[in-house]
């Protein structure tokens, strides 16, 4: 480490994406330049775009004081999600890219080795840390507060600096757009090859702060949550009566706060190997890569499950409500979840069982990985008992949840087999293995958070989304899946290797093909679904459910209206039973008007999570490019906030007994004039979001 | 008392301290779980620590290295603090002259910087003697190991004069009596993990 | 059910396709012929207990039981049932019992350290791996190559492997397992050909630009076949000497090395070399382990002259270490 490095440290012209091209023009540097070039072109114009626009129509006072600032658990929510879905694009195009390249990779193709590898690498790292991450903190932190009937988490200020921290690792990946180059050494970045010898570039290091800071807000977001949990209940709310998904959240964020740290220590210390010559990893001098394995699949396999159990949640959630029918089996679905979330600590060995350990070793990991299969099973079994005896209705989050069990069984059972060391001694490293983490990662989590946009968009922002470009989304990305990835199993079991950038086989290429046009169709999905929020803002007069109970839902997430008030509650509500909502709407006390209102006591706004935000990410692109004066300061700047935080005093505001009153009636107003449907119209215009009640046993 | 233990592990504010005991639930039982997590972070220093014992590659070992007078010094430095640090938590509960809970806080910073003077003196003879963190795997791994448990002591220490300060500023408010409540399991916390390092790494490098 | 159909569809057309057997599907050796028959079962058992029912009645349940129908009963508020509930954990705890029981045995019928039962002492064969290249050093035969794997028929083979950069990971599908090569560390495979033929031979873990490229031919031979390759590398190959390895050690695909060594250049897309030392696999090992850049003298050296000369030496040092 050089202190006296020059002002901008390792930043030079050379940086930029088009210089290559510039000074070497080349066929293949003019076709990779243009790419990237134009990739970090609509990072730059996107941005220009935005500040344009958002001092064109004067919203820079709002976003700061109504979003940005907000300890809102709801506004922080719908911000993770936008961060996950902007990603989610970023990562979607990528991956086209990378099956286009191989569609076309019979002897070469159009893309440079080192352009595709940094593809897989972004795709992989963004997928994971900064799409499905964000998505489900984003999901968990809209809804779970008010399924407990909790006012907002436990420590909201708190909630605010994850945010950041999230926001500015996206952003770090972002900017590796546009200046320097990310890591080639793909999403688990094995040393030694990502150590400074093998990667002498900044790639790496972007990645390892990335993904640091990305840690570091999701284990201060799983404490947060697993507090929530436990101390913000409402009277009544037991633990055998929260709703499933809160449990899924509260499975997830107890393995955020125990699998993060392990991430921490592996990035941090291949950090010490390529920033100050340490030996943790290296091949030399007793560092071992072989900890690094551990380390970070001891991290990597938990976060599987953090991910998959809040879709498991609201797969709960959904094909309940959609059934009309209450969750079957619920206690065998708690304690299923409580075992995947234990086991999920017991099987990381199985990410190298071709690292040459003994055969009792790699049998004994290879039966505690087929053990998750068991109270994954009983999941599936327990949804379909809950469409027994139900009415199940096909709207879009139910289509993802029907798609869902029927891939994710696929994907469970090719999990099944890769948990056979025999059988992973032969698809290990091949494309097989990545049809099998996709085949369980996007009908599980993907289309679980899509299920869960589709499903509470409509509390969050107050209409429905239009169903019918919903639909067409939907059938895009479960056909789509399908034809992008199972060729990749019969590739995959024909030896091709993931992340190769080409290919001599020709018998590999009919099926190269087929999964490009699979994913061509899933870009067509991604254009469906922006189209179709476009025509829901559209027509958002018309599908209007201000009443807040557009899917006769059955937990307290849906008893109050769309858009909830920011203190969520007016009255902090009573629980007697699992479902607390369809138990109230039955007993006739959903709505109801209170004889007395109190002063509700909130989280005044904090600058805290942006300040963070701008500070991490400064802090580590002066880490990646070595611009030690830059890391100084905000490493001062971090202390120096958290000190000021500490000496604020006046946090807090009162939103008078009054100003409850007065919403909460207008909320009940609109109740008391809304015409209640049934369940056939739920899709029309006439559903204002009261539900019609009807005698046990007859269709709704 | 059961009711008050229920609360949270540790020492309570006790009721008369009213409604600042009541908050002290949600924002003790975080800190806990804070702790949990990073215990875990050390754990997993530590099993980095033990599995490079042996990879010295040809360097100098524990025996080399290692001064146990110097290590002693510092643990009784740093149990001494943390029984300072229970004497401060004692005059917080039972509401104490300010001037003997701010006695107690600066004792404990003293002994704390005395620790970490001289846990730097140590790495400094280390370093003379060839014991630098590129030297070797096992090295690596001592100085995650050891300088991590110093970080915290650092944290800690600016964490306690923050807190010194809100005292003089604003008194016992809520949220000064929760931040030592706060910095007192940390210290302690801290003091578990060097115990650790006294046995793992001290005491087991040089027997 | 799909997926199943696809795979064995398409593989059935690649068996068939093409001169170089890519899939344990299409085995070339008994280790990955017990693989595929391995894979059968768990997928066999699999498409049975799991996908069966599952398949049958979630469209069965969905359209029975959907919005529209009017008939069937309705009971929204049925949450609890003994006997599904046991049916619905019993299940999946039946099949994963019989699925450990495959586990526990194959893992150990095929661990890929287990020496392979034959009358026959095995071939031992080195392997080192380059950026972004495989060296397949014989020790007993004092060559070495790279792009070709050549192997005996029925003749057990015994590879001890290493990497000289970072973590490869050495793969031959149509004869059994892949095993990681680590850099300063050894590992061990056991494999065995039972027919002549080419099969493809592969790095699965991706290590740089030239990764695509790190491919190699294992060529099994009839036993007679395998004697005229060695008699002819012998002949033509180039010395493992400190200045080739060091262009071999270059980060460069085997076409750049091909160029690089001039006399390389009628070997086919080969590399052969001879006179390579017991000792360079091992000397490799510690370079990388120490991180000395160089390699000793020593690990050119001849101190068993006798190598050099015979067949006789194939049969004699067989066993593992």
């Amino acid at each position: 480490m050089n202190i006296v490095d020059p002002p901008l440290g390792r930043l030079q012209w050379s940086s930029l994406p088009f210089w290559d091209m510039l000074q070497h023009p080349t066929k293949g540097n003019i076709i990779n330049g243009l790419i990237a070039t134009g990739a970090a072109s609509l990072v730059v114009i996107g941005a220009i775009a935005l500040v344009v626009l958002l001092t064109k129509y004067k919203l820079w006072r709002p976003l700061w004081s109504n979003w940005l600032t907000s300890p809102d658990h709801k506004k922080i929510g719908i911000m993770y999600v936008v961060i996950a879905l902007v990603m989610l694009a970023r990562a979607l195009i990528e991956a086209v890219l990378m099956r286009g390249q191989q569609a076309f990779g019979l002897g070469g193709g159009f893309l440079s080795p080192e352009h595709f590898a940094q593809l897989f690498s972004t795709h992989g790292t963004i997928m994971i840390f900064f799409m499905a991450m964000p998505f489900l903190t984003g999901v968990i932190n809209y809804v779970m507060p008010m399924q407990i009937g909790a006012r907002d988490v436990s420590f909201p200020v708190l909630n605010s600096i994850s945010l950041g921290l999230t926001a500015a690792g996206a952003a770090l990946v972002m900017v590796s757009l546009v200046i320097g180059k990310f890591s080639t050494g793909g999403w688990f970045g094995y040393p030694p090859y990502t150590e400074a010898n093998f990667s002498p570039g900044v790639g790496p290091d972007y990645w390892i702060w990335a993904l640091s800071l990305a840690g570091l807000g999701s284990t201060l977001t799983g404490i947060n949550f697993a507090v929530t949990i436990y101390k913000e209940r409402a009277p009544g709310m037991q633990w055998m009566r929260m709703p499933l998904f809160t449990w899924t959240a509260l499975c997830t964020a107890i393995i955020m706060i125990f699998a993060m740290p392990p991430l921490t220590v592996a990035t941090a210390q291949l950090a010490l190997d390529r920033y100050l010559g340490f030996h943790y990893f290296t091949n030399a001098l007793g560092g071992n890569m072989m900890n690094f394995a551990n380390l970070f699949w001891l991290f990597g396999h938990p976060e599987v499950y953090i991910l998959i159990l809040p879709a498991f949640g609201v797969y709960s959630e959904t094909i309940s409500t959609f059934s009309g029918k209450a969750l079957f089996g619920y206690r065998s679905l708690v304690m299923a979840t409580m075992a995947i979330a234990l086991l999920s600590f017991t099987v990381w060995l199985h990410h190298f069982f071709t690292m040459g350990q003994n055969a009792n070793i790699n049998a004994v990991f290879g039966i505690a990985s087929m053990l998750i299969g068991i109270p994954t099973g009983v999941k599936i079994y327990d949804w379909m008992w809950t469409m027994f005896r139900g009415r199940v209705r096909f709207t879009v989050p139910m289509v993802y949840a029907l798609g869902f069990i029927v891939l994710f069984v696929l994907g469970g059972m090719s999990g099944i087999l890769l948990a056979n060391p025999t059988i992973d001694y032969q698809v290990h490293n091949t494309v097989f293995l990545v049809a099998h983490f996709h085949n369980v990662a996007v009908p599980g989590v993907l289309f679980g958070m899509l299920s869960a946009y589709h499903f509470w968009f409509p509390k969050a922002f107050g209409f429905r989304l239009n169903e019918r470009w919903g639909m067409i989304s939907a059938l895009c990305w479960i056909f789509g899946f399908v034809g992008a990835f199972f060729p990749l199993y019969a590739l995959g079991i024909m030896g091709l290797p993931r992340r190769t950038v080409a290919y001599t086989e020709a018998r590999y290429v009919p099926l190269e093909w087929m999964a490009f046009l699979g994913a061509l169709l899933i870009l067509v999905a991604l254009l469906a679904l922006l189209w179709q929020l476009w025509l829901s803002i559209r027509d958002r007069a018309d599908n209007r459910v201000f009443v807040g109970d557009p899917w006769a839902g059955r937990s307290l997430e849906w008893a109050n209206s769309a858009p909830p008030p920011e203190y969520n509650f007016a009255v902090i509500p009573q629980i007697e039973s699992r479902d607390a909502f369809t138990a109230a709407k039955e007993q006739g006390r959903a709505y109801l008007r209170p004889d007395t209102y109190v002063d509700i006591e909130l989280p005044k706004n904090s600058a805290m999570g942006p300040a963070i935000a701008a500070i991490s990410f400064a802090l580590a692109f002066g880490l990646v490019w070595h611009i030690w004066w830059l890391v100084i300061l905000c490493f001062l700047a971090a202390i120096a906030s958290m000190i000021i935080r500490g000496f604020a005093r006046d946090t807090r505001r009162i939103v008078s007994a009054q100003q409850v009153r007065q919403e909460h009636h207008r909320w009940i107003d609109a109740v008391d004039q809304a015409t209640a449907i049934s369940r056939a119209d739920e899709c029309t215009s006439v559903n204002v979001g009261l539900a019609r009640q009807e005698a046990d046993g007859v269709v709704p | 008392m059961s009711e008050q233990a229920i609360k949270h592990p540790g020492l309570n504010l006790g009721p008369a301290h009213g409604k600042d005991d009541e908050a002290a639930g949600t924002v003790m039982f975080g800190f806990w779980v804070f702790l949990m997590s990073d215990a875990i972070l050390f754990a997993m220093v530590f099993a980095t620590y033990v599995t490079s014992l042996h990879a010295t590659a040809g360097g100098p070992g524990p025996r080399d290295l290692y001064d146990i007078k110097s290590v002693f010094i510092e643990t009784m430095l740093l149990l001494a603090s943390s029984f300072t640090f229970g004497m401060a938590s004692l005059a917080l509960k039972y509401k104490h002259r300010k001037a003997r809970l701010i006695g107690w806080m600066v004792v404990t910073l003293v002994l704390g910087v005395a620790f970490l003077g001289f846990e730097l003196h140590d790495f400094s003879s280390m370093f003379v003697k060839g014991g630098v963190p590129s030297r070797s795997g096992f090295l690596s791994a001592f100085f995650d190991l050891v300088p991590l448990h110093g970080l915290h002591v650092t944290a800690g220490g600016i964490w306690l004069i923050c807190l010194v300060g809100q005292i003089v500023r604003y008194g016992l408010d809520t949220k000064t009596k929760l931040g030592i409540m706060r910095l007192a399991l940390f210290w302690h916390f801290l003091d578990i993990v060097w115990i650790a390092i006294f046995s793992v790494v001290y005491l087991a490098g040089l027997t | 059910m799909r997926l199943a159909a696809l795979c064995c569809g398409v593989l059935l057309l690649a068996a068939c396709a093409g001169d170089t057997h890519l899939t344990f599907l299409d085995p070339q050796g008994p280790i990955a012929h017990q693989q595929r028959w391995h894979f059968y079962w768990v997928l066999g058992v699999m498409a049975v207990l799991v996908a069966g029912p599952i398949f049958l009645l979630l469209p069965f349940f969905v359209w029975r039981y959907r919005y529209g129908n009017k008939k069937p009963r309705y009971t929204p508020k049925w949450e609890y049932s003994t006997l599904l509930e046991i049916m619905s954990w019993s299940g999946p705890i039946v099949i994963v019992i019989v699925l450990a029981v495959f586990v526990w045995r194959d893992t150990h019928k095929l661990d890929p350290y287990k020496p392979i039962a034959s009358d026959q002492a095995p071939l031992q064969v080195q392997v080192i791996g380059y950026d972004w290249k495989w060296l397949f050093i014989y020790p007993d035969q004092g060559i070495a190559g790279v792009g070709t794997l050549a192997l005996p028929v029925g003749r057990p083979v015994f590879l001890h492997m290493t990497s000289a950069t970072v973590m490869q990971s050495f793969f031959i599908p149509a004869l059994g397992s892949q095993i990681y090569a680590m850099g300063g560390m050894v590992s061990q495979l056991n494999l065995e050909a039972s027919k002549p033929g080419k099969s493809l031979g592969e790095n699965t873990m991706y290590n740089g630009n030239g990764f695509h490229q790190q491919k190699f031919t294992a060529v099994a031979m009839l036993p007679a076949d395998f004697k005229a390759w060695v008699r002819k590398v012998r002949a033509t190959g180039l010395p493992l000497n400190a200045q080739n390895l060091k262009v071999l050690a270059q980060r460069s695909t085997r076409a750049d090395l091909i160029a690089a060594l001039p006399g390389a250049r009628s070997m086919a897309g080969n590399v052969y070399f001879t006179s390579a030392s017991k000792s360079l696999f091992p000397a490799v090992v510690k370079a990388t382990m120490d991180g000395t850049p160089t390699l000793p003298e020593s690990a050119f050296e001849h101190r068993h002259t006798a190598t050099q000369s015979g067949d006789a030496a194939d049969a004699a040092t067989g066993k593992p270490r």
